[in-house]
């Protein structure tokens, strides 16, 4: 029954080729947060605009996001839409799912921090005559992002470890998908998914790690 | 010169300024008095148009505050307004506090900007303090801060409401004397204080409101020396 011999010289030399999958990897999250965290600011501005359908354009996305299987969310992306006549590339239809993630856990947790925020640094930004837009870009957003930075941090890891449901459509360049097919053709099952499974691990640790950094050095109040 | 007429202004039922008319010349001092939830502050945030109103009108120098077409943004930046809790931007240094709103509503240069904020923060004695973040003041040099914040606007006119209110007693004394500074200096202001002494110093007239209505008005001997209206000698008793 055990009869499985670990072959790790084998598996390590397509250590490189794992490295350039977990590099797309990161230019994914990286993205997809990008594009998160600014959806999520509209969404934002959407809920906060007083207009009912703005709000409940933003109100309908939160809910889906944050209710239906991040996998649901990308498989959507690719053959949802394809349906629909738009053919995205496995690439662009994993970081549009993603981002769709993103966007609705981030502004969720934009809606908390503003909770934290007093009505009356609006008000006071008002009465120096500032604009609603310029006293939410200049006095609201930074507080409230400073509020949201663990949890956007977290969102970050998540959106790392989300590249890996690519594989519902076919997405085979990124660290997940390139071990799969190192899989398929040799087999090394164990060693490959164990490799694969440290490079999560690291690239996590050190988002985490740094975000900790940034903080310090962004936040000084 | 603002000039309030006949002001109404309700909560839902609650009529909260039950028609109030109210002249404040260039240069004038007039300080608002009267117990708790007479519309004191309601007052102030209907005069620059934080809050609306449901008949009469306010005009700040010939502008209708209340008209459609008036650009309430414009119009603030001559209405200064500073409230009891002072409302520091809490992400941005005592000097950044300063500068914003010069900025970005004036649209001054960065160099501009932090001219006039230094100006006006060496004026109420936070030279020191730039760079400091305002959650490691007290509150009396937080407030200071707020004033500064108003004044680097350049307003015609300051309306304070109860800025004294929330601080410890050691610190009244500093802010007091820096609205002091600007009443010698001549800006027009509307105080609204409990700090009868003060009131009776700086002012030079007095109004006491009582349940939404102005009820005496006076220059400051008259109204504490001889108050006319029964509920000014009952307040003034009440708080002697
Ligand atoms: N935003 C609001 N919504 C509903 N009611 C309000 C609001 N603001 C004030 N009020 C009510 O209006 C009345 C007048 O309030 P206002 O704050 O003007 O009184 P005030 O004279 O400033 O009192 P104080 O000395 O306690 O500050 C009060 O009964 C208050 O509860
Ligand atoms: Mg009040």
């Amino acid at each position: 029954m055990f009869n499985y011999n670990f072959r790790w010289n084998q598996a390590l030399n397509s250590l490189p080729r794992m490295l350039e999958g977990a590099l797309v990897t990161m230019e994914i999250a990286l993205l997809s947060m990008a594009i998160g965290v600014s959806v999520a600011i509209l969404l934002t501005l959407c809920r906060l605009s007083g207009n009912r359908i703005l709000s409940a354009i933003a109100t309908t996305w939160v809910e889906i996001a944050r209710n239906t299987p991040a996998l649901f969310q990308i498989y959507m992306a690719h053959f949802g839409l394809g349906g629909f006549g738009i053919h995205l590339s496995p690439y662009v239809s994993l970081l549009i799912g993603i981002a769709f993630n993103n966007a609705g856990y981030l502004a969720e947790n934009f809606r908390g921090a503003l909770k934290a925020i007093p009505e009356t640094q609006t008000r006071a930004g008002r009465s120096l005559g500032l604009s609603q837009l310029q006293a939410f870009r200049h006095i609201i957003l930074p507080q409230m992002l400073r509020i949201a930075f663990l949890p956007m941090t977290n969102q970050m890891v998540w959106a790392i470890l989300m590249t890996s449901l690519g594989a519902v459509v076919a997405m085979n360049t990124d660290l997940y998908g390139v071990t799969s097919d190192l899989n398929a053709r040799t087999f090394r099952t164990f060693e490959l998914f164990a490799i694969a499974a440290v490079i999560f691990y690291v690239i996590t640790k050190a988002i985490t790690l740094s975000a900790r950094l940034i903080a310090a050095r962004l936040f000084r109040y | 010169m603002i000039e309030i007429e006949n002001v109404r202004k309700s909560f839902g039922a609650l009529e909260v300024l039950k028609g109030i008319d109210l002249t404040v010349a260039k240069g004038e001092v007039l300080t608002v008095i009267g117990g708790s939830g007479s519309g004191k502050s309601t007052l102030l945030t209907c005069i620059n148009g934080l809050e609306p109103i449901n008949s009469g009108r306010i005009k700040v120098d010939g502008t209708e505050v209340h008209a459609k077409s008036t650009d309430l943004n414009k119009l603030r930046q001559k209405i200064g307004i500073v409230f009891q809790q002072w409302n520091a931007f809490p992400h941005l240094t005592v000097l950044e506090n300063v500068m914003l709103a010069p900025r970005k509503a004036l649209g001054m240069t960065k160099a501009q900007a932090e001219e006039v904020a230094v100006k006006q923060l060496t004026h109420v004695g936070l030279a020191e303090k730039l760079s400091v973040y305002p959650t490691r003041m007290s509150g009396g040099q937080q407030q200071r801060m707020a004033i500064a914040r108003a004044l680097a606007m350049s307003p015609t006119y300051m309306l304070f409401d109860e800025v004294t209110s929330a601080l410890d007693p050691m610190l009244v004394g500093e802010v007091l004397d820096t609205l002091r500074l600007l009443a010698s200096e001549g800006m027009t202001m509307i105080c609204v204080t409990h700090e009868m002494k003060f009131a009776r110093e700086v002012s030079d007239r007095v109004a006491f409101f009582h349940q939404g209505v102005m009820a005496e008005i006076a220059p400051p001997d008259r109204l504490f020396g001889a108050p006319q209206h029964l509920e000014t000698q009952k307040f003034l008793a009440a708080t002697h």
